[in-house]
């Protein structure tokens, strides 16, 4: 049986025919040219464009709520002058309406594009309305939903527009799928609030033929293609199961016999906050600080910076809020600062700490908000560096934060060196968070990015489970804590085994931390540990994961 | 000419529902109306896409301008939108 893998975002189990959401409306050629009246061919495009904004109104009106406003922005962008002005201009010089709405649309396209992050979504809504206004002029079909469907059906898409679901109702569809899309994308925050499972950054789900019957699992991202009667049955009755057992399983992390694990959450940015708080995060393990400095020519300025930090910190009163300071470098370029010289391996030059080391300023001015946002809030503010290899960096990064006016300072661990040498490390700081992501990359010496090397990533890797207890002795020896931030916390058997290995703390993307606390709240610290030693005796990540699962009873209780 | 240079107080800045009031306030004027950032191009108050394009943050300061019957009150109309802080 077939199956494709995705990331989970709203949990529950869907079941029915596939319908695909796919726009289809095409480019019209660049050379298309009307027949000579270009008054009537004006006319006709400002008709097509208030039809639409008119549609996108009622759609609104119908839907109420958020869509309402969402909807009325869209038709507000159909209407504009300004696009109308340029569509003039484009007829004028003898463009079709259809080419002539095209090409307006384009150029707008390319300012949102280029304008950060927020505006960068909007680009969606307004490719949207330029379809539904392409689509009337050539008289194709409108993107749309399949209208008195016989049964339930799985919504599958490249992407979905609020457009697209403002008006789908509960009863008509199983679950989502989604190509794209990632935790909180448009999809998953309407699927999570009308209670739909959904799947989302599902490669391959836009090839699925239209009517094949498929099961979607919002809790693993899985989707069975053509699955049997039984698959169906045995899949609705463990989703069940498992959802009986997630509502049990809420508050701190702790193991069964009650020793704490706190489970905190990844975020990129003050958009993350609330799914991390509806999945009870108990603070932030890992807050990505890119976001403010990526799609600009000019750094963030401190008091911007404090802003962004000082949201998140006021949302865990008492909690801890671990930020990671920039890590940038020739895989990411920042426009302000000069380039590195030429890199053939990005992931090996100069890239995270060694990055700011050489850019002073950026580091202090980020280091100075840091410390500014933690005045006057409860939450514990954690510092960390990524990509440090050694104790000379270390220490620097630590009399940098101490500077600053920053108490707690880390590093990260995700270069075999520093894991290898955790021992000399933790005096020197007082923390370390390990990134499974980033030390399987460099242990492997596999790209995260080559997708054919995408075994060697995998976390159950008996030399990565090596490197990490390496760390946690290191780490236990200094008194220090360890936590985990990367994938790897966010399977749930595997978080039993960091525990076991001696790590601390696991952060991770939120919607993982509900199946993560049941799966601790049923094994005790001595059963992890125990799981731990064996998953250390395989011999492949196949053979550490059988091993560790077969001391970890309380899994199957979550159908896992 | 009637002209006001006005900070945004707006928390999303001119984005968002700030912006589409703003925009529709000054698409009901029959009067032209324009906002620039410092050193920046005027654009059209009454179109939505080039407001949202100038990506005016939180903070920033802009200036206003119109010219003709009711170009004061307008000004004030649409000053008051940007200082709102929601």
């Amino acid at each position: 049986m077939e199956r494709l893998n995705g990331t989970g975002v709203s949990p529950g189990v869907g079941y029915g025919p596939v319908h695909r959401l796919v726009s289809t409306v095409p480019e019209p050629p660049a050379d298309a040219v009307h027949t000579g009246d270009a008054e009537a061919e004006k006319a006709r495009a400002m008709v097509a464009l208030e039809e639409v904004a008119a549609d996108l109104e009622a759609r609104g009106e119908r839907a109420g709520g958020d869509a309402r406003e969402v909807l009325a922005a869209q038709a507000m962008m159909a209407r504009d002058p300004g696009l109308a002005g340029d569509v003039d201009l484009l007829v004028g010089r003898g463009a079709t309406a259809a080419r002539a709405v095209y090409e307006a649309f384009g150029k707008y396209r390319e300012m949102l594009a280029g304008a950060g992050a927020y505006l960068a979504a909007r680009v969606a809504d307004l490719d949207d309305i330029r379809d539904r206004a392409v689509a009337r002029l050539l008289g194709v079909p409108l993107p749309g939903l399949p209208e008195g469907a016989a049964r339930p059906y799985v919504l599958v898409a490249r992407d979905l527009a609020p457009a697209d679901t403002a008006l789908i109702d509960r009863g008509s569809v199983a679950a989502f799928v989604t190509e794209e899309g990632g935790p909180t994308s448009h999809t998953a925050i309407l699927a999570r609030a009308m209670g739909i499972p959904a799947v989302v950054a599902c490669p391959g789900a836009t090839t699925i033929e239209e009517g094949t019957l498929v099961l979607a699992d919002g809790a693993s991202g899985v989707v069975r293609l053509s699955p049997t009667d039984e698959e169906v049955e045995t899949a609705r009755n463990a989703a069940s199961a498992r959802e009986a057992v997630l509502a049990a399983a809420t508050g701190p992390g702790c193991t069964a016999d009650g020793y704490e694990v706190p489970l905190l959450a990844n975020i990129g940015g003050p958009a993350d906050l609330p799914t991390a708080l509806e999945n009870e995060a108990q603070g932030v393990g890992l807050y990505r600080t890119e976001f403010l400095f990526l799609d600009r020519t000019t750094p963030p300025t401190v008091d911007e910076q404090e802003a962004a930090y000082r949201e998140v910190l006021e949302a865990f009163p008492g909690g801890r809020v671990v930020v990671r300071v920039l890590d940038a470098g020739a895989d990411k370029p920042l426009a302000f600062l000069p380039p590195p010289g030429e890199e053939p391996n990005p992931a090996l030059g100069e890239r995270g700490l060694r990055m700011l080391l050489r850019n002073r300023p950026t580091l202090t001015g980020q280091l100075e908000a840091l410390a500014r946002a933690a005045q006057g809030t409860t939450a514990k503010l954690q510092v960390m560096a990524p990509m440090v290899a050694g104790l000379a960096e270390a220490e620097e990064f630590v009399a940098a934060c101490r500077a600053a006016g920053v108490e707690t300072a880390g590093i990260m661990i995700e270069i075999p060196a520093a894991a290898i040498r955790a021992s000399d490390l933790g005096p020197a700081v007082d923390f370390f968070s390990i990134g499974t992501n980033d030390l399987a990359q460099y242990t492997f010496a596999a790209d995260r990015q080559v997708g054919s090397l995408s075994a060697l990533q995998d976390p159950w890797q008996p030399a990565l489970l090596d490197l990490i207890a390496m760390t946690a002795e290191g780490a236990k020896a200094a008194g220090r804590p360890c936590g985990v931030c990367g994938e790897a916390a966010a399977d749930p058997a595997l978080a039993c085994v960091l525990v076991g290995l001696g790590v601390t703390s696991l952060s991770m993307g939120a919607p993982a931390l509900p199946l993560v606390r049941a799966a601790l709240s049923r094994h005790t610290r001595a059963q992890c540990e125990a799981a731990a030693v064996a998953a250390r005796q395989g011999q492949t990540a196949d053979e550490a994961r059988d091993l560790a699962r077969g001391l970890l009873p309380g899994l199957s209780d979550l159908a896992l | 000419m009637a002209e006001r240079t006005v900070r945004v107080e707006s928390e999303v800045g001119l984005h968002a529902r700030p912006a589409a009031t703003f925009v529709q306030t000054a698409s009901k004027a029959p009067i032209d109306v324009t906002l620039s950032k410092a050193g920046g191009a005027p654009v059209s108050a009454k179109s939505i896409l080039a407001v949202l394009a100038l990506d005016v943050r939180h903070g920033e300061q802009i200036t206003l301008r119109a010219e003709g019957e009711g170009a004061e009150e307008l000004l004030d109309e649409l000053s008051r939108i940007v200082s709102e802080t929601k």
